[in-house]
């Protein structure tokens, strides 16, 4: 409470109040596809940034958060099969629920570091899954749980359900951001990043390493859920191969480019993620290529956009902005100032520290155990 | 300091008015759909969503990269070669097909999505020829809702056939259900005494087909029934349980890379019982490659066309060993012209030519000036036998394409059809009975002719 009435909870509180405005213009203005897309862009960000949380502020690593998309997504799914609950019910049960397996998961990965932990997460993130086919009969195997799901009747019977879907899913990344930033904030945030800096460190000063560890798994296990639900409302279904080892890389893709570490960096990184690929297939096609060279330039423009966005901005995108800002003298002292208290938005000073010194710790950590 | 901070919300909120600025120029402006006159005189208008005078835009999903995509990258492009060749020879009542087919890399979310660019961006009049059960079952409601002709998907899944709730979607290929019934009745005739084992995916797809030969076979012949998840390619465990059963004949309803996997591992665990192969997994072209690939991984040599030898099948198109086949004739002539990359020989493209010819087939039966109901009603209405070997099955209570196939059996690498067409329904007291009528020769222009 008392980070959101500060001026920079205000802040933060008027560009998402900002971004809000622009995006409900925007999916008035343009096709229903781009609404889609709006949706899409705002389910990416919603789990980028759990994923930014867990990676970013608490420095650990997750390769399988496509699984905690699959928890929420098949809860969503089912509860509105078969219980047919208000979706915004609905919602916030997979979140709980998906918070509950991030808990589980959470526990397990405190205990482990750097590779175990990718390597564990990793496993999580191909072997659940094919949960769904083990159990035919409620998840429906390999074709999965198709959903009906309609724009609630007060907008009108004409109201499209894509601009529906686009405001619903805005809506909660946005308010997931806000509570982030706040929590990134506070004493809870504080804490992740004293145990990703130094967990010897942050133990010695009396944070409850372990506890901030599992709780940052919550957190962001939370967060994937709620986009686990939003993605199922939107693409009206849940189905096992939705959520390949593919969907987890491309969340850590998406943390990793908009910059680590940084939430505004989860909005980047989240529309290049869904924008490139869609850019690149309509350049392809529009030039009549072969098929087979066509087929494989959306692959081609996105792992070439990955790295040049990491040959120039190391930092990612938000890093990236921030040092053009800089050299334009538009930028504040934020970016040049050590914060005295760090903020959701990490300063470069930050990101080397979750780049190169987290791991370096942890391996101290282990050495001396 | 405190000053340029300030400056920076006006900045985003001009950058927000410049971005919506130009959202609204780029607005499009929707043509209203007019009269449709349907007499061979009338006008050419645009007379639906993505039909325009000179123009009939559709498009597909389907897997160009990804696990999917050796094999079924193939359709589409020989799909859209054919429509090439039509629109060559005078088109649909001179409107030429453009054939719009997004990558879905056969994942259901990707599906999803680039199905709504098709709709709602692109406003194509139709889809065509979308490819995969799993994929295609998260976008059959949409299209649906959106009253979107959903036309011939590609997959043999009796879930196409829901006329009264998806009155928008159609089935193409012969279904599992009715394939399993003629692969059953061949087993039951033929392998008296024997003991039968199946060998299946794991999903719509395999249990169709095991409904199927369990409509036809008795339960006493079958001594062992195997799956597989395709996520899985150690199949060894299944095999050797085939094995231990002491089956003499094994059906399998497999995609090719398994029927390659169940062949292999049989050989290596010294098994060689009869093998009986649904048509997915038994294009002979792509059996017998895979069948060296996996061989050279491993370390082996081994002749893909002899292990394929003898493998009894089934086939709902003309087979490419017929080369006096008029189809055939027509199917080389386009691919030699408009796809000359395609392998050949090779099953996919016959796949996508021949769905390809059946669409044309259905826009002629839609009109001069066709809405999208149009199309619909001319498939409710049926039409008339194409490439494929028996009549299609359309009706306002059936939508599920063709009727029946031939057994046939691979020889020197290639499908060798042997006996009559067989047609059946998916009941599991429906008789399967020797087609009687005879599949019309492909004319001579290689464009269907106008009703």
């Amino acid at each position: 409470m008392k980070a959101i009435t500060s001026s920079q909870g205000l802040r933060i509180l008027g560009a998402l109040v900002l971004v809000a405005v622009v995006v409900l213009l925007l999916s008035i203005r343009l096709n229903q596809f781009r609404d889609y897309q709006i949706a899409e862009i705002a389910t990416y960000v919603t789990a980028v940034a759990g994923l930014t949380v867990l990676t970013g502020f608490s420095g650990q690593v997750s390769l399988g958060h496509g699984a905690f998309m699959a928890i929420g997504a098949y809860t969503t799914a089912l509860l509105l099969l078969h219980l047919n609950w208000p979706f915004y019910l609905v919602l916030v049960i997979s979140g709980a629920v998906t918070a509950a397996a991030g808990a589980l998961v959470g526990a397990a990965a405190a205990r482990l570091h750097g590779p175990y932990l990718a390597g564990a997460t990793l496993l999580l993130g191909v072997a659940l899954p094919a949960v769904a086919d083990a159990f035919n009969g409620a998840f429906g195997g390999d074709q999965g749980l198709n959903i009906i799901y309609n724009a609630p009747s007060s907008f009108g019977p004409n109201f499209p359900l894509t601009r529906w879907q686009a405001w619903v899913s805005t809506l909660v990344a946005l308010v997931v951001l806000l509570l982030l930033a706040n929590l990134a904030r506070s004493r809870v945030g504080r804490n992740w990043r004293a145990v990703r800096d130094n967990e010897v460190a942050a133990a010695l000063a009396g944070v409850n390493v372990a506890w901030a560890r599992i709780l940052a798994f919550i957190v962001s296990a939370a967060c994937a859920g709620l986009a686990g639900s939003l993605l199922t409302i939107t693409t009206e279904q849940a189905e096992p191969g939705a959520f390949t080892i593919t969907l987890s890389i491309a969340i850590l893709t998406g943390a990793v480019i908009g910059g680590l570490g940084s939430l505004t960096g989860a909005i980047w990184g989240s529309l290049v993620v869904v924008l490139v690929p869609t850019f690149a297939t309509d350049v392809a096609t529009s030039h009549g290529l072969s098929t087979s060279v066509a087929a494989n330039i959306p692959v081609v423009a996105y792992g070439a956009t990955l790295i040049l966005v990491m040959l120039l901005f190391p930092h990612g995108i938000q890093g990236g902005l921030r040092w053009l800002l800089g050299l334009a003298g538009i930028s504040s002292a934020r970016t040049r100032r050590p914060a005295p208290v760090p903020e959701a938005s990490a300063s470069p000073h930050e990101f080397l520290l979750v780049r190169e010194g987290n791991p370096h710790g942890s391996n101290k950590k282990e050495d001396t155990q | 300091m405190k000053r340029s901070r300030r400056l920076r919300l006006p900045a985003l909120a001009l950058l927000a008015v410049a971005t919506l600025a130009a959202a609204a120029c780029s607005s499009s402006a929707s043509s209203s759909p007019s009269s449709s006159g349907n007499n061979s005189s009338a006008a050419l208008t645009a007379s639906a969503p993505g039909i325009t005078s000179t123009t009939i835009t559709i498009g597909g999903t389907t897997p160009l990269t990804g696990v999917a995509a050796p094999g079924y990258s193939l359709i589409d492009p020989a799909a859209a070669a054919y429509f090439s060749y039509v629109n060559a020879h005078g088109g649909v009542y001179g409107r030429k097909i453009v054939f719009k087919y997004l990558d879905d890399q056969y994942n259901p979310t990707m599906t999803a999505s680039v199905t709504r660019q098709l709709v709602l961006q692109d406003n194509v009049y139709g889809t065509f020829l979308n490819l995969g059960t799993p994929t295609h079952l998260a976008v059959v409601n949409f299209l649906n809702s959106e009253k979107i002709p959903d036309i011939f998907v590609a997959s043999g899944c009796e879930c196409w056939d829901n006329p009264t709730t998806e009155p928008e979607t159609f089935g193409w290929q012969l279904d599992y259900v009715r394939e399993g019934k003629i692969l059953g009745q061949y087993i039951a005739q033929h392998y008296k005494g024997k003991k039968v084992a199946y060998f299946y995916q794991d999903d719509e797809f395999g249990m169709d087909g095991v409904k199927g030969l369990d409509y036809e076979i008795p339960a006493s012949m079958v001594v062992s029934r195997q799956s597989y998840a395709d996520t899985n390619t150690n199949v060894a465990p299944q095999v050797a349980a085939l094995k231990a059963s002491g089956a003499q004949v094994v059906v399998s309803f497999s995609v090719p890379a398994f029927t390659a996997l169940l062949k292999l591992t049989s050989l290596k665990l010294g098994f060689n019982p009869q093998l009986v192969v649904s048509d997915v997994g038994s294009d002979a072209v792509t059996l017998s490659g895979l069948l060296e690939s996996f061989a050279k991984q491993g370390g082996a040599t081994v002749n893909g066309d002899s292990l394929i030898n003898g493998i009894v099948t089934d086939g709902y198109l003309p087979a490419y060993s017929q080369t006096s086949n008029s189809w055939i004739q027509l199917f080389n002539k386009v691919q030699a012209q408009y796809d000359p990359s395609a392998p050949k020989d090779d099953g996919n493209v016959e796949y996508g030519m021949a769905a390809a010819y059946s669409f044309v087939q259905a826009m002629l039966a839609a009109g001069r000036n066709p809405t999208r109901a149009d199309l619909i009603s001319a498939l409710n209405a049926g039409i008339p036998q194409g490439p494929i070997v028996a009549p299609y099955a359309y009706s306002s209570s059936d939508h599920l394409g063709a009727t029946g196939a031939y057994m046939g059996t691979i020889e020197n690498g290639a499908l060798v059809p042997q006996g009559p067409v067989l047609v059946t329904d998916t009941t599991p007291t429906g008789a399967i009975t020797t087609y009687t009528g005879t599949q019309p020769q492909a004319p001579a222009s290689g464009v269907p002719a106008a009703p």
